[in-house]
């Protein structure tokens, strides 16, 4: 009976492996829980390590810092009683008293001295270490506490800067200001797995976050601040692709989708109706020409960088290839921040002259004949061969010169080439705001020696802009400063605007109430469950 | 017998190591810093790089660090991601959901594929054959992700007949979509080769025998005929078992399954050594396994094979 051995062995194979596969039990439908779309984070759930949207969007659900931001930008009093300063320089910081970690404990001003401190340590290694760079003490060099923070009384800390900041209460809505509990320092480890925190939401359970697959937040009864949940928690759902994500909100498993894919652009207000989202977001997309390539330095660079803009059409590019949905950039920043201008002296550059970019081309060519390819690297595992290769078109066809994408594999493989300065090439480069101020998106990017200066910039006068900014008694003041620096930056194009990033999403039909915020963040406590 | 597969569980130790070196020397030799990529578009702070090159021994010269990781691997301990999850956990979290896809996509193939192809074979030219192979044609030309959408556009968002995603818990009843559509093109392979092997094993002279014999056609298509076609048809079911397991990267993530495919995919793309490393070293083992059973299922297949003594 040889056939029955066959079918015996076959039935044990799939019967045991049934056995060890099964016994995963799915979760109990729970109502008023909205579901959104997230992405599994890269890091350990820690503030101060925490640098990319995935992790940022449950952070930003379970802590409360100083301030949050509303949906326009604007900053709001969460934790803080009030942020004053009479120089910009010396800060005094009062906290309401009353508030509680999830865990019991008091949120004093302690417990937001301590998570500084442990964030910029550099033995700590934590991502966000930069945040406080602008604190008195902070080295890039060497492991040494920030001495700028004193903790004055459980409700009340100064913090002195290095240099004038004007814009210091508008950072402190950013995650790595948030407040630690003393349970993160005893474990940082178990505690980036099961983060405490004192926001409007807090972790369904220990365990929650379910890796590659969600994390289940549910409303802190103990909230007392300004974003209180109208919804009983959230569930973060982890997708590998947008496609996936749309896939369920279409099929109504999905509450709240955050980003359309490239394949719905083109339908997804026609499939959603009136619950398809767009708007400006603070995104700002370019490419930057650094100035140690040869025929870019000096003058002759100034003037094949402007001739490069005016070749480009950006309206015509983005309604080729985005269906519409980027804007063409008229300066450095986004039309979301407060103080953006479309009308800067200058930001003609970036509208398409073909004409004058003959002109100035052919000056610099007067300068120095040109010679050699002018290509634009891009990492092709993030959909940018499209653009890239219509704008070297673009330059081609325009300038007559021989313009082309520089594809690399992965975004590492790009970043790496760029931060060491052995690219031979210009780059794509992109910046969203970290905080809504026009500052973010100018000092980090274009101030000698600053982090993410890629293309090695340096000009006096803008970093001289930069510091007047800076020390400025207001906001206002100190927008018209960083406005004069974009004027110079419009001449010397250390980057070369393309457009600005748009939010769209949608939300399914049992929800109501969505509103997407300044970052193209979900306002997540607003939502209601109809 | 029993000498034959020792000897084969020995052959897979040079088999372990060769491969971990080998993958463990590609993800090394992949271009790109991944500490830089941590950083995304914001500066890299360079103490902090350090600290943290540290802390995966990415300072470390090549074969220290692959001595490290296998080391590791004998005290149990795969090492860890960059979002700072033991890899260990992520195996136990990930293969049995990629198992569970690849065990309903292989029932189907061997019900419909075998099913099929049995009964093409049988008819061979009749209406039932010729629709089988026009079918079957239709689905080995188009692209898998082409059948992805579609199904999962028609049978979950218009009808509704299942979810368009897979939740976290990846249910067998969950994956019964995703794993049909997984099986389509295999399906599509298994009947015509089932097909034709049976058209084979029919004019040998063992069946014209078996039927002079009086046996029924029933007992004769069972035991006689189906056995002795089946042994090209399970090689190929074995070998898909493997690819069923590693290739399932496009369907899981089309349908959002939680398993190998899209975490080792993600795990390349970062640069994350250990984690590529160890998801590769467990789908050679499981190769390995299945290979050996597909030998032994030779054997108990077709009685003149015989191995060891």
């Amino acid at each position: 009976m040889r056939k029955m051995k066959i079918g015996a062995a076959l039935v044990a194979v799939a019967a045991v492996a049934a056995l060890t596969l099964t016994g995963c039990a799915g979760g109990g439908g729970n109502d008023n829980i909205i579901s959104v779309n997230g992405s599994e984070p890269q890091n350990p759930l820690v503030t101060t390590n925490t640098n990319e949207v995935g992790g940022g969007l449950i952070l930003d659900s379970i802590y409360a810092g100083l301030v949050y931001y509303d949906a326009k930008g604007a900053p709001v009093n969460d934790m803080a009683e009030s942020i004053t300063s009479s120089d910009n320089i010396n800060w005094t910081i009062k906290i309401k008293s009353g508030w509680k970690f999830t865990n019991g404990e008091d949120v004093t001003a302690q417990s937001y001295v301590d998570a500084w401190q442990y964030g910029a340590l550099l033995d700590n290694a934590q991502l966000n270490s930069y945040y406080f760079d602008i604190i008195e003490g902070f080295s890039y060099d060497k492991s040494t506490p920030l001495t700028g923070l004193t903790v004055v009384s459980p409700t009340e800390f100064t913090v002195k800067l290095a240099a004038p900041q004007s814009d210091f209460p508008l950072r402190l809505g950013y995650s790595g200001f948030y407040p630690l509990p003393k349970a993160f320092f005893d474990d940082p480890k178990a505690f980036g797995e099961n983060p405490i925190g004192n926001g409007p939401y807090m972790l369904a359970e220990n365990g929650a976050w379910k890796h590659n697959v969600d994390i289940k937040l549910v409303k802190n009864p103990g909230y007392t601040g300004a974003r209180k949940p109208l919804n009983g928690g959230l569930d973060i759902v982890f997708y590998a692709t947008l496609e996936a994500a749309y896939a369920d909100l279409q099929a109504d498993n999905l509450d709240v989708l955050a980003g359309i894919p490239d394949s719905a652009l083109k339908t997804f207000k026609a499939d959603l109706g009136d619950r398809a989202v767009e708007q400006g977001a603070a995104i700002f997309q370019s490419f930057t020409i650094p100035e140690r390539l040869a025929h870019f330095s000096g003058e002759e660079g100034d003037l094949r960088r402007q001739a490069i803009s005016m070749s480009i059409n950006r309206p015509e590019l983005i309604a080729a290839i985005f269906n519409g949905t980027r804007q063409p950039a008229k300066d450095f920043t986004s039309p979301v921040i407060a103080g953006w201008s479309d009308k800067l002296p200058g930001s003609e550059v970036l509208d398409f002259n073909a004409t004058k970019a003959k002109e100035l081309w052919a000056k610099a060519d007067a300068i120095s004949p040109w010679s050699g390819k002018f290509q634009i690297a891009y990492n092709s595992d993030g959909g940018h061969q499209g653009w890239v290769d219509a704008i070297t078109n673009q330059i081609k066809n325009t300038l007559g010169i021989d313009a082309s994408g520089a594809p690399y594999a992965t975004f590492k493989e790009l970043r790496t080439a760029v931060t060491d300065k052995t690219i031979a090439t210009a780059f794509r480069t992109g910046w969203q705001a970290d905080y809504p101020a026009l500052a973010n998106f100018l000092e980090p990017l274009y101030q000698t020696g600053a982090g993410a200066n890629d293309g090695q910039y340096s000009n006096a006068d803008v970093d001289a802009l930069f510091l007047k900014g800076n020390s400025a008694k207001s906001l206002d003041e100190a927008n018209k400063y960083f406005q004069q620096a974009q004027e110079i930056l419009l001449k010397e194009l250390p980057a070369i605007p393309m457009w600005y990033g748009i939010t769209d999403g949608g939300y399914g039909t049992k929800v109501s109430n969505v509103a997407f915020g300044w970052n193209s963040v979900p306002i997540l406590y607003n939502v209601v469950k109809k | 017998m029993f000498g034959y597969i020792v000897r084969r569980v020995l052959q897979a130790i040079p088999v372990f190591f060769g491969t971990t070196l080998l993958i463990y020397f590609m993800v090394f030799a992949m271009p790109g810093d991944p500490i830089v990529a941590l950083f995304g578009d914001k500066g890299v702070n360079p103490a902090v790089a350090e600290q943290l090159r540290a802390q995966y021994h990415l300072d470390q010269p090549f074969i220290v660090q692959y001595l490290i990781y296998i080391g590791g691997v004998f005290r149990g301990d795969f090492g860890t991601s960059f979002s700072g999850q033991p890899v260990g956990n992520i195996l136990a979290q990930t293969f049995p959901v990629t198992i569970r896809l690849a065990i309903l996509a292989l029932l189907f193939e061997m019900v419909f594929g075998i099913g099929v192809g049995l009964i093409s074979g049988l008819r061979k030219g009749k209406l039932f054959d010729s629709s089988a192979l026009v079918i079957s044609l239709i689905f080995i030309s188009l692209p898998i992700f082409v059948i992805a959408f579609v199904a999962q556009f028609f049978i979950a968002i218009k009808l509704g007949w299942a979810r368009a995603t897979v939740s976290g818990a990846a249910e067998w009843t969950e994956l019964i979509l995703p794993a049909a559509v997984l099986a389509t093109v295999s399906i599509a392979y298994i009947i015509r080769l089932t097909r034709s092997s049976v058209i084979e094993t029919s004019g040998q002279d063992f069946v014209r025998t078996a039927y002079s014999k009086g046996l029924t056609k029933a007992r004769v298509v069972r035991v006689h005929i189906l056995r002795n076609s089946l042994i090209p048809v399970v090689t190929f079911l074995a070998v898909d078992f493997g690819v069923l397991l590693v290739g399932a990267t496009v369907t899981e993530g089309i349908f959002n399954v939680p398993g190998v495919g899209r975490t080792l995919y993600q795990a390349i793309v970062r640069g994350e050594g250990p984690t590529v490393v160890s998801f590769v070293t467990v789908m050679v083992l499981i190769y390995l396994v299945v290979n050996l059973i597909t030998d032994l299922l030779y054997a108990a297949l077709d009685p003149r094979i015989r191995y060891g003594k």
